[in-house]
């Protein structure tokens, strides 16, 4: 990523936060209408935002892999990318209409972060995975040409991109919300220092693993009500019509960190 | 000489309301009751009869108030065992209006049981029957107001929440709190705080589960409440000795004026030190320094901006991992200056009494051996001094994350980056 061009990138942001959320702040109280309109004021305040919301996931990710993440730092992470994720629930931007008409070159730039949030295995399978989501419905092709510097680009596509230039339908979106929230939640349950229950029972042997983050997740999750893998792999891949666009690809997204977790 | 007044077959009694149950304003006798319960899972309360006026020397005698269900058998699927509903604890909750409440537990779920009584009924329906059936609208003919007439008395007990889940082990003993609001639950390694009106999470607040159970050589036995201190609880040990815990929270409120996606962050504290004398604690985040009276858990006492300049920043400093940093704090001997770490390497020095702070910078080129350290500023545009810093050109890398003072005499000890500094201060080499 040229360092200029992400440090204008993020000293756009700089401005663009402080205005951008005292404004939202501001409009806080109206109804959704009046608070898109305060946001629209300011046009690329969502994008920036998106811009946040990557950002951070690609944090996640790569201090996962390393051989000891930094708890600290990953907890504060990951509650921004929740933090983040309300807000686009509350102000609307979550349910998102399909975005095919941005064409050839939105579809680089999903494909270029596709191959980071993809995992070894899934490369192999030539397994197709939606990249970083378009949420924004103000996305212009000048302005993923500033994302798509960031990420690095790779020329070579999978076939089954196609399935990916399909038209994705929003399909249920209150449900895939929910369901992506609830991965969410049980992401960062793990996260959290819950009280035990009887599964700990089968893992007293290592109960230090509570604070470590790979046992947690698959140690604990057997136990919630929606066992995180169901959820998550319920979503991994895309059917040819019933597919939400935006919410699968942040649930994908989740997915590949909850394998990176998984396997490392 | 003790009379008996009551006898039966009990595991479990609760006499907190036998020995402090005062006479409320709610009614005009004493109410005592008496809570018991036994193995099959069923509460019996007793009730004192009142003191007969004729014979005041005889006491009232204890009689069946109601008894209840409280807890049923069940199954453990995922061990294979069956959790039974012998009730271990009853805990009155301290009475709020006319109806009781009190919590009983067996060895893995807590239930609050609120109990009411009913003694009057209303009678002289217009439109119903003593039994309640509609009546005949043309044998109607005057219209009358209900009354309330006294009846026998009724006691309904119901079940108001149930917590299950909380403990893998048994649990032994329940305490509620003196705040009405929240009771604790204890089993053989664990102790649970919960809300009075929420069931499904519970905060651990003691564990003394060893990583490898082999090395197991000690149990909590019986944990309770201080009785007027809702922050001070006390546990036993197998091993005969007894903790004193302090739960008190320090928390200052968010101002929602100022959040943004990086509040959390930039609040997380990164060092915490208690003053010399013990009555105040200081905390650093990401920009502040904040000292905090042991006294006061609502808010610091004082609030010191480190390098408030940065705060347009937050996003940049997200980028390159900076607001991570975890700078330290450190108090001078007397607890009348605060010092801390910043970039560029420069650090902080606040005197909480003259509200003066200084920026001083820790190099090799700005302080030759012995010279005297010159104040550094860094500028946020405007007017620009000779030697001021702009806010673009600090180095980030330059951090200074560890920082200490002596404990009696103005030395002070900056680690930046791969070398050591120790400052003296010549002027007043001694405290004060």
């Amino acid at each position: 990523m040229g360092e200029e061009e992400g440090l204008h990138q993020t000293q756009l942001l700089d401005t663009m936060f402080v205005r951008g959320l005292k404004r939202k702040c501001f409009d806080g109280e109206e109804d959704i209408e009046g608070t898109l309109a305060g946001i629209k004021a300011i046009p690329s305040y969502n994008l920036q935002r998106q811009s946040l919301l990557d950002m951070s996931l690609v944090k996640l990710q790569l201090c996962h892999m390393l051989v000891e993440p930094n708890l600290c730092r990953s907890v504060l992470i990951a509650n921004t990318v929740r933090q983040i994720q309300e807000e686009m629930t509350q102000d609307g931007t979550w349910q998102m209409i399909n975005t095919q008409s941005t064409g050839q070159a939105s579809l680089d730039r999903l494909v270029s972060t596709d191959i980071l949030c993809r995992s070894s295995r899934e490369q192999a399978e030539g397994k197709h995975v939606p990249g970083y989501s378009t949420f924004n419905k103000d996305f212009e092709g000048d302005q993923a040409q500033d994302s798509s510097e960031t990420m690095s680009t790779v020329s070579s596509v999978q076939a089954p991109r196609n399935l990916q230039s399909n038209v994705w339908e929003m399909e249920n979106p209150q449900e895939n919300k929910g369901n992506f929230q609830k991965s969410l939640d049980q992401i960062f349950e793990t996260l959290e220092n819950k009280s035990p229950n009887s599964v700990e029972d089968l893992f007293s042997e290592v109960d230090n693993s509570y604070y470590d983050l790979d046992t947690m997740l698959t140690g604990m999750m057997s136990n919630t009500k929606m066992g995180h893998c169901d959820g998550l792999e319920t979503f991994s891949s895309p059917t040819a019509t019933a597919s939400n666009s935006n919410c699968k690809s942040d649930l994908n997204e989740l997915d590949h960190i909850v394998e990176i977790l998984v396997e490392s | 000489n003790f009379i008996r007044l009551a006898s039966a077959h009990l595991t479990s009694v609760s006499r907190s309301l036998w020995m402090a149950f005062l006479p409320s304003s709610v009614s005009t006798e004493p109410h005592k009751l008496l809570a018991t319960g036994d193995k099959g899972g069923r509460v019996v309360i007793f009730q004192r009869e009142p003191e007969s006026k004729n014979e005041p020397y005889n006491q009232g005698e204890y009689n069946v108030y109601s008894t209840f269900q409280s807890h049923e058998p069940e199954f453990d699927y995922l061990k294979s065992l069956e959790i039974e509903e012998k009730i271990k604890k009853i805990q009155w909750l301290p009475q709020q209006n006319a109806a009781h409440s009190l919590l009983s537990t067996n060895d893995k779920t807590i239930k609050l049981w609120k109990i009411t009584e009913r003694d009057k009924r209303p009678e002289g329906y217009n439109l119903k029957d003593e039994e309640g059936k509609l009546k005949d609208l043309s044998t109607v003919t005057s219209l009358q107001v209900p009354v309330l007439k006294p009846m026998d008395l009724m006691v309904e007990v119901t079940p108001r929440r149930i917590s299950a889940n909380g403990h893998t082990y048994h649990v032994n003993s329940i305490s509620v709190n003196s705040d009405c609001e929240t009771y604790m639950s204890a089993d053989d390694l664990r102790i649970n705080l919960w809300h009075l009106a929420i069931t499904d999470r519970s905060f651990n607040i003691v564990g003394i589960k060893p990583a490898n159970m082999e090395d197991l050589t000690e149990v909590i036995t019986a944990s309770e409440f201080h009785p007027h201190h809702c922050n001070l609880f006390v546990y036993n040990s197998s091993k005969g000795s007894l903790r004193l815990c302090d739960m008190r929270l320090y928390e200052e409120p968010e101002d929602p004026s100022n959040r943004s996606f990086f509040s959390e962050i930039i609040s997380s504290v990164s060092d915490v030190k208690f003053s010399h004398s013990g009555r105040y604690m200081l905390t650093r985040d990401y920009l502040t320094v904040k000292v905090w009276d042991l006294n006061m858990e609502t808010k610091p006492v004082e609030t010191y901006q480190v390098h408030d300049y940065l705060r347009n920043k937050l996003c940049s400093l997200y980028e390159n991992d900076c607001i991570f940093d975890k700078f330290e704090c450190a108090w001078n001997g007397s607890d009348s200056v605060i010092m801390t770490g910043v970039y560029n390497n420069f650090f902080r020095m606040f005197d909480r009494n003259t509200k003066r702070d200084v920026t001083l910078e820790a190099s090799r080129e700005s302080s030759k051996r012995r010279a005297i350290l010159k104040p550094r500023r860094v500028c946020v545009g405007g007017k620009r001094r000779k030697d001021d810093i702009s806010v673009d050109s600090l180095d980030f890398t330059k951090k200074i994350l560890h920082t200490a003072w002596h404990p009696t005499e103005n030395i002070i000890a900056i680690a930046a980056t791969n070398n050591l500094y120790i400052f003296q201060d010549k002027v007043n080499s001694e405290m004060h």
